[in-house]
């Protein structure tokens, strides 16, 4: 929410031991635990192997070398309110963080020290000495004790201190540090894309090191790019430059809808062009993106639009996979008569629709009835019972049960095969079937029924009293979820060439959800940004992401994630307007009032209902 | 005489054991403005979501234009020509003012998925329609609810233009009876005498028959045509203000027996 400017008075700093002693010991104590918990979860040692600059630090030590200078970031951050005085932040600040980060690494010597003198490998089974050899910086339980205090007390004061830094400084530090993090992240894709068919090996080659991870100089030079590029938004923010996000909307009218026909053109023609450039690897990471996005698109009209909890999504992945696989492989269930014929992907995909409809009444049909919770429930078991149904033996001679459908051949358009070996082939198909997806959500959730799927959300009985015939309206929810999820499924099923129910586990239908919330309920843009983000780069429930070392900790992160974002920013990582305004109603009517465009109850007459839009 | 609208016929509701309502009867006649009043707790909501089809009654008919509405839908019931307020303002908070009256057009209206994919000359039309139709209504309550308004969520207006926009939304759906439940209920009594005009206006110019329940004695006064006065789920009283004003059982629902007839 952009509030307007504060208009704090501000105190002089605080004295240095003036502290809450209390606060800083909790939050010491919960660092403490963050890092024995992200140690005894492994995540040091398993991610060493994967540096991030060559040699100094890999994403093993920076895994734990990140928590500090939040903690110490944390401890002194305070909500600031309108209006209030506040202590101007000083050397107080610092040592909070300094003696957060000392008690966080007191608990990562005390670690050490028992990993020395125990072994709990029984019910910790990363109790290593692999784990303690790390711990140690491979120095010696001497040094590994006394380095973690030091380390986090230097971590600590950074985080307290980024309160000192003025507004410029933070941002060009965060620049510089997402600059340097997103190069050695990316380094995958940015490798792919530069010298896969471009000729530009000698930027590559300058960045990376040859085993992976930045080499120094490419650090420093991403540092410096990062630096340059946070220095240019500081003073795109002070004015001094102009940012075409502001133009962009100040645009009103026909000017603004001929600015969005530019972007879209641009965006297609990006999409167009980009696989073209990339290899093989990264069009397969784009290909998993692109039928999560399809999937995430369909829950989104489903949630975000109706406002119903569907937890059973991928029962709608799995029937599109299915039929896909059995009307057109050979090596279906034997069961079938001879009269199913063995068809083309597109004929298929008729039939796929339509069985996705069927799906979507039958599922929806008694589900619908319910609200909330219930109806969160039941679908959570609609889920799993597609899923056990393809798996039993008594639809075997269908589906193959374990064996599941195999011999999937691709999609033939007569002068190419698309299948699963030709990613960026997959990728196109998958990129035209999310620019329906998009359109059809798009679409829709102008119209009449996106209307009515609206007022059901906020309150389904007012809704119902106001002439909206619910059940149907709902089930035209489902119905549109569940063939845009079919066409997800159909293409999944071209794409691997088999499908097995445990490809439609129910992890599938929470991942998707995550992305649809993690992302931004309800806003198309910010759907695509979390299939980006979470199945991109941490990867999906089967597929490996750009960082494939963190695919045993997926969920993990997932799970902090949810969290972090639930509590923080509810709305998503690009929300829409409507969403963010439920969730913080408050915030907005404040907003409202300060531009002065809440109108006062009318005291004097017709004219106060005429006040001017601020 | 003019034409009998709604007929309530011996209608009874229980929750449990309790008699929200009892064997009531009630009827309204085209263009009439009628007042359910009533102490607290007198049934009054239950009587008005009954005919909205909220709440099911145990026993007894409520017949619209000689359709009976009994296991109708809310939304049926609304399709038919009875829309209504609510007495707790019920708005969609978060869509715009217009959304707000252009959703309530939804049982008027019949474009479906394909209009809107195909953005079809029927589906651009009736949009342009529900616009038109929803501007209209809002149009009513003078300047407060259009211009710029139109585009900003209900959740910013007052609490005055709140209960107006419910009035607006009700009118959207294009009904011949609207039932206002406390259309006046916390606004100032400038405001409340501005409204009861405005109820005037709903009947003559726009030609809706109104059944209001409402507290204040001004108001029911100014522009009932008759009034029903409900007490323990029981009709007490019927008439014109007049009447029921110095009916001796209304007075006693309201102010309780005097201390030395009671027994």
């Amino acid at each position: 929410m952009s509030a307007p400017m504060a208009t704090n008075e501000t105190l002089p700093a605080r004295a240095a031991l003036d502290q809450e002693w209390r606060k800083v010991v909790n939050h010491g104590l919960l660092l403490a635990l963050v890092l024995v918990f992200v140690s005894l979860a492994n995540m040091p040692v398993s991610l060493d192997s994967r540096m991030i600059i060559e040699p100094m630090l890999s994403m093993g030590y920076l895994s734990l070398l990140w928590i500090p200078v939040v903690m110490g970031f944390i401890v002194s951050s305070e909500k600031v309110l309108e209006g209030i005085a506040y202590h101007a932040k000083g050397a107080r600040e610092v040592l909070a963080g300094g003696l957060v980060g000392v008690i966080g690494g007191l608990g990562l010597s005390l670690l050490v020290i028992l990993i020395d003198n125990f072994n709990l490998r029984d019910p910790l089974v990363n109790w290593s000495p692999a784990l303690l050899d790390l711990l140690q910086f491979g120095n010696g339980i001497g040094f590994g004790v006394i380095i973690w205090p030091v380390l986090g007390f230097g971590l600590g004061v950074f985080g307290g201190a980024l309160h000192i830094f003025t507004a410029m400084t933070r941002t060009i530090v965060g620049w510089v540090v997402g600059a340097v993090l997103g190069v050695a992240v990316f380094e995958t894709v940015i490798i792919d894309l530069l010298t896969e068919r471009l000729p530009f090996e000698f930027i590559t080659d300058w960045f990376y090191f040859i085993r992976g991870g930045l080499s120094q100089q490419g650090a420093v030079t991403a540092a410096l790019i990062g630096g340059g590029l946070g220095y240019l938004r500081v003073l795109a923010q002070r004015g001094v430059v102009p940012t075409p996000v502001q133009d962009y909307k100040q645009l009103v009218g026909p000017e603004r809808t001929r600015a969005n026909t530019i972007i879209i053109i641009t965006c297609g023609v990006a999409t167009a062009i980009l696989p073209l450039l990339l290899g093989r690897i990264t069009n397969e990471l784009l290909a998993n993106v692109g039928l999560f996005v399809l999937l995430a698109l369909g829950l989104n009209v489903v949630v975000g639009l109706a406002g119903i909890l569907d937890l059973g999504y991928v029962a709608f992945f799995a029937v599109g996979g299915y039929a896909t696989a059995i009307l057109t492989s050979p090596n279906r269930g034997d069961s079938w008569p001879d009269w199913v014929p063995q068809s083309h992907w597109f004929a298929a995909l008729l039939v796929v629709i339509l069985l996705a409809i069927l799906t979507g009444l039958f599922i929806g049909a008694p589900v619908i009835r319910m609200r909330g919770d219930y109806l969160a429930i039941v679908t959570l078991g609609f889920g799993e019972i597609i899923r056990l149904l393809f798996l039993s033996d008594w639809l075997g001679g269908y589906t193959g049960g374990a064996q599941g459908v195999t011999n999937i051949p691709g999609v033939d358009l007569g002068f190419v095969e698309i299948k699963g070996t030709d990613p960026r082939a997959i990728f196109y198909l998958v990129a035209v079937f999310c620019a329906l997806a998009i359109y059809v959500s798009w679409r829709l959730e102008k119209s009449r029924l996106g209307r009515a799927w609206m007022a059901i959300r906020e309150d389904e009985s007012v809704a119902e009293a106001m002439g909206i015939n619910t059940v149907n309206v709902k089930l035209m929810a489902f119905v549109v979820g569940a063939v845009l999820a079919s066409f997800s499924g159909a293409i999944f099923a071209a794409k691997v060439g088999s499908i097995f129910p445990t490809s439609f586990i129910i992890l599938v239908s929470i991942v998707i959800l995550v992305v649809v919330i993690v992302g931004g309920m309800g806003n198309i843009l910010g759907v695509i940004a979390g299939a980006a983000v979470l199945i991109g780069v941490l990867g999906g429930p089967k597929q490996p992401g750009l960082l494939a070392e963190f695919s045993e900790f997926k969920l993990l992160i997932y799970g902090a994630l949810l969290i972090f974002m639930m509590l923080k920013r509810p709305e998503g990582l690009v929300p829409n307007v409507r969403r963010t305004r439920e969730l913080h109603q408050e915030e907005f009517l404040q907003d409202a009032w300060l531009r002065s465009q809440v109108d006062a109850d009318e005291q004097d007459g017709a004219a106060s209902g005429e006040v001017a839009p601020a | 005489m003019s034409e009998r609208l709604l007929t309530i016929d011996n209608l009874s509701v229980t929750f449990g054991g309790l008699h929200a309502l009892k064997n009531l009867d009630f009827h309204v006649d085209k263009g009439e403005i009628v007042s359910v009043i009533g102490p607290n707790g007198a049934g009054k909501t239950t009587f008005f979501n009954m005919i909205s089809g909220m709440v099911e009654p145990t026993e007894g008919d409520i017949v619209f234009k000689g359709e009976s509405l009994i296991g109708l839908d809310p939304n049926q019931v609304t399709a038919r020509g009875i829309a209504r307020t609510f007495q707790n303002v019920r708005l969609f908070a978060n869509m715009t003012i217009l959304e707000n009256v252009m959703v309530a057009q939804h049982c008027r209206t019949k474009q479906g998925v394909f209009g809107a994919l195909f953005n079809t000359g029927g589906f651009k039309q009736e949009e342009a329609e529900i616009r038109e139709w929803g501007e209209k209504v809002l149009g009513f309550f003078g300047s407060r609810l259009v211009g710029y308004r139109l585009d900003q969520p209900a959740s910013v207006l007052s609490y005055a233009n709140r209960r107006r926009l419910e009035v607006a939304r009700a009118m959207a759906t294009k009904p011949e009876v609207i039932l206002l439940d406390e259309p006046v209920a916390g606004m100032n009594p400038r405001e409340s005498e501005e409204l009861t005009g405005l109820i005037g206006q709903l009947r003559d110019e726009w030609g809706f028959t109104i059944v209001m329940i409402e507290h204040d004695m001004g108001v029911v006064r100014d522009v009932s045509d008759r009034v029903v006065v409900l007490d323990h789920g029981e009709t007490i009283a019927q008439g014109s203000y007049e009447d029921v004003s110095t009916n001796p059982d209304v007075i006693e629902a309201y102010l309780g027996r005097p201390a030395e007839e009671a027994s």
